[in-house]
């Protein structure tokens, strides 16, 4: 019987199980999402030479405060892969290690991105001040945004995993999570080149 | 405490919106107070507002788009009646300031709210019929998609009581609508009731690809799959695709109303292009998203119809995804008079030629199909006639403008406009109402009236060509859109004409109401027992009308195109085995009118800056989603004897 199964094409066996279903609209949202993150890059492309006289990227950037963060998002997406590993050990201890780790390092990366906006905004450089500064505070704050809305998802789905424990639909929901905190991590890969790297030159 | 907001927002020097919206809100009480006093806001709270079933969700999203038909035109009327009279030394009766504000709402109503609408509904009731499955991916997710629709909607129509609408034009093209130009709330209420409706569009996308790409019956592959499904997929990917783009413009449109951005001013390096380059990037493929579905409605009823297969599935499926790509490739034939270059718009031309070869394509597919068919001329044959007629030459109008030095001088003429109603009306408002005529029994289980049907077709078609053939001849005569008076009084005879023709579209839309209403009295001589009024094709045909909420007692087993049509001829049944002993069903869920709800509160606050307000809705919103995130009972069990109990009952309908 199933090797008869076998032999069905995948795209003639009926509906696909929920964990594939959700999986896929979960990716396809996310695709949507990286859209959304498209379209601030081709503004920030546009507009990055639009200074209207006020201070360029390679002048108000510090390389080394924005190295920090990006070792903090990438490392805590490495242990957010741990915690899905962790999941599919069923090892709830392991999960909370990893989620805290996961959390903390995505606090320090808002903080020190915050820290950054503060020093800039306190020194005049605003969004209002120049078409390039509205280009990068309207990119880089919108994946600040994203990231602080992932840090709320991961409390959430920490406090789910306590009060409902590890069923499927939660299992399901904290791979979405990490698949989320992935597709960030590429987006920020690219504003780190683009953005903050791109500045040098 | 209030924002921007005072009793000043209300029009009391404006007779016109006053009295509309007076007659509006009495309308409104009137259902309201009907609807409780016949007791039935149980039913309708539990069969429908909280409805997960895509069957009654894609009707409510059907019924938006027709009475947002009717709000949209009743602006269109008011642009006519006023271009009737203002010519010369008359100033006709609606100021500038007003008419501005009726064009823009038409438009964004119009495209957003009626025709989407209406496409999403139709793409709602029938695509998981057609694919011979029980829901689509995500029932919740549809239900939150439609309730945000609704709330834009609503937010749209707040605007004629309290405060004002864009005066910008349908996009909202800066440095216009930059609060420097446009200070007022309009633009707002445009914004944020298109970023609420966007977001449920969005969603839908989302929740229609998958379905379609992971939910079909055993042994549909692709290539079985029906067109409509097809062109619904294009219609879908386009939505995922495009509709972010949207978002993220109108996100650096507010930023820049309400934090002083600088994305798209005249000022401090902003660049007011790089808005019409985005807005179209999303433009372009809308109008795909819009007429794809349509082509697939007009696919399925000729094909039934004509009692024949559709000619050239294949290469219809081939040309839809054609041009779901090419969508993207031709945003800037919009603009080819913003100076891009001689060398960008020849590009942009010669690919918008390109497109119209796919379509070309599809055209004679459909008369291929018609070719020694036994063409049953039905109503919904009727509005397919008269599409293929109309959107030839709306086509060949839109190859004229895409030649950028013919492009220069007819630009934002009346030209333009009628070529753009020329495909919308004749592709998209035919194929929905195609659509909804042929898929109507299906819904409610009785047919609708033929003659009034086709007084309405007839209507709208010698409408239609009324309306807008004279503003082709006015637009190579010089006139502009947009303008609200002109002097050059030998304009006016063919205005007239244009505002007969208006007249004889609202005797065509009078007609539909008329075939509606018609139709429920007399409902119990056009039923349909069978389940298969038409003779159809596809597997939504082989189930009951109306379908159990389970759609299927037992999926069907594919093994072809036109499944059901062929099993039908060979005498068989199309599915075997015994019913499952029990279906399980989402529960509905109060989660998408509820998220509206707080929606509406969000939108409106931040329209009118009264910001603990917005807050408030959108914490409200969050606690909602998260409640419902801990809810373990989504779903219902329908029992075996529930099961049986219907299939008996459909057994033995007479008939």
């Amino acid at each position: 019987m199933s090797a008869i199964a076998e032999e069905i094409p995948l795209s003639e066996r009926g509906p696909a199980p929920t964990r594939i279903v959700v999986s896929f609209g979960f990716w396809l949202f996310l695709l949507s999402d990286i859209v959304i993150f498209s379209a601030l890059f081709a503004a920030y492309a546009v507009l990055a030479q639009r200074t209207a006289g006020g201070p360029t990227g390679a002048q108000i950037f510090d390389l080394k405060h924005v190295f920090l963060e990006t070792c903090c998002l990438l490392v805590s997406s490495f242990t957010c892969g741990l915690c899905v590993l962790a999941m599919e050990r069923r090892s709830h201890t392991m999960i909370h290690v990893w989620a805290a780790v996961t959390f903390v390092l995505g606090v320090s990366f808002i903080s020190l991105e915050l820290s950054e906006f503060i020093g800039m905004f306190s020194r005049g450089i605003n969004p209002a001040r120049s078409a390039f500064l509205s280009a990068f505070f309207g990119l880089v704050g919108t994946h600040g945004i994203h990231v602080t809305a992932g840090l709320c998802w991961l409390a959430v789905m920490m406090t789910q995993i306590a009060t409902l424990g590890l069923r499927p639909k939660v299992a399901q929901r904290l791979v979405c999570f990490s698949l989320f905190w992935h597709a960030l991590d590429l987006v920020w890969i690219g504003v780190f080149t683009i953005v903050y790297l791109g500045a040098r030159t | 405490m209030f924002g921007k907001l005072s009793l000043a927002a209300i029009p009391w020097n404006q007779p016109i919106p006053l009295i509309t919206s007076a007659v509006i809100i009495v309308l409104l009480a009137a259902i309201l107070g009907l609807v409780t006093y016949k007791g039935w806001w149980t039913y309708l709270w539990r069969e429908w507002l909280t409805s997960t079933d895509h069957k009654r969700i894609g009707v409510m999203y059907v019924v938006l788009a027709l009475v947002m038909l009717i709000r949209g035109f009743s602006d269109a009327i008011m642009m006519r009646s006023q271009l009737a009279v203002a010519a010369g030394t008359a100033a006709g009766y609606l100021p500038p300031e007003h008419y501005d504000q009726i064009f823009s709402a038409h438009g964004t109503i119009m495209i957003f709210f009626v025709a989407m609408t209406f496409v999403i509904g139709l793409m709602n009731f029938a695509v998981p019929l057609q694919l011979g499955v029980r829901d689509v991916a995500f029932p919740v997710l549809n239900s939150v998609s439609f309730w945000l629709t609704a709330a834009g909607v609503l937010l749209v129509n707040v605007s004629l009581v309290i405060g004002e609408f864009a005066r910008t034009g349908w996009l909202v093209y800066p440095p216009l609508s930059e609060i420097a130009y446009s200070p007022g709330v309009g633009v707002d209420y445009y914004l944020w009731s298109l970023q609420i409706s966007g977001l449920g569009t969005l969603l839908a996308g989302i929740n229609f690809t998958t379905t379609i790409l992971k939910l079909r019956a055993p042994g549909m592959s692709y290539s079985r799959m029906p067109i409509f499904c097809w062109t619904a997929l294009a219609s879908n990917l386009l939505i995922v695709a495009a509709f972010p783009i949207l978002t993220a413009t109108f996100a650096m449109l507010l930023l820049d109303r309400y934090l002083g951005f600088h994305f798209f001013t005249n000022e401090a390096g902003g660049n007011p292009m790089m808005y019409i380059n985005l807005i179209w990037a999303w433009g372009h493929p809308e109008v795909y998203i819009l007429i794809l579905p349509a082509f697939g409605v007009f696919s399925e009823v000729i094909a039934t119809f004509s009692g024949k297969p559709l000619f050239g599935h294949r290469s219809m499926v081939i040309a839809t995804m054609a041009i779901c790509m090419l969508s993207f490739m031709v945003w800037l034939h919009h603009f080819f008079t913003m100076g891009a270059g001689a060398n960008v718009n020849a590009f942009f031309g010669i690919m918008t030629m390109i497109i119209a070869v796919p379509t070309g394509v599809k055209v004679f597919n459909w008369l291929f199909t018609l070719y020694w068919g036994e063409v049953r001329f039905t109503s919904p044959v009727y509005w397919s006639l008269g599409f293929m007629v109309t959107f030839v030459i709306g086509g060949m109008t839109g190859v004229l403008l895409a030649i950028p030095p013919a492009d220069f001088v007819l630009h934002n003429s009346l030209f333009l406009v009628a070529h753009f109603h020329n495909v919308i009306i004749g592709g998209v408002v035919f194929g929905a109402m195609a659509g909804y005529t042929y898929w109507f029994p299906k819904a409610f289980g009785f047919t609708l009236d033929e003659r009034l049907g086709k007084a309405a077709f007839w209507c709208w078609f010698i409408g239609f060509y009324l309306a807008f053939m004279p503003l082709y001849v006015l637009g190579l005569m010089g006139a502009t859109r947009r303008m609200q008076h002109y002097s050059d009084t030998s304009w006016q005879p063919l205005m007239l004409v244009a505002f007969a023709g208006a007249i004889v579209i609202l005797a065509g839309m009078s007609f539909t109401i008329a075939q509606l209403i018609y139709s429920i009295k007399t409902r119990e001589r056009r039923r349909d027992t069978t389940g298969d009024p038409w003779n159809g094709r596809t597997l939504e045909w082989s189930t009951a009308s109306p379908p159990p909420p389970w759609n299927f007692t037992v999926l069907p087993q594919v093994s072809g195109i036109d499944e059901f049509w062929r099993m039908k001829h060979a005498g068989k049944k199309l599915t075997s085995g015994a019913p499952p002993p029990s279906i399980h069903l989402p529960r509905s869920s109060s989660l998408g009118f509820l998220t509206a709800f707080c929606a509406v509160i969000f939108g409106f606050a931040a329209i009118w800056h009264i910001w603990w307000l917005a807050i408030l809705g959108l914490l409200g919103a969050i606690a909602l989603t998260l409640n419902h995130s801990w809810r373990l009972d989504t779903e219902v069990r329908v029992s075996a004897k529930e099961i049986a109990e219907f299939e008996t009952r459909r057994k033995v309908k007479p008939g």
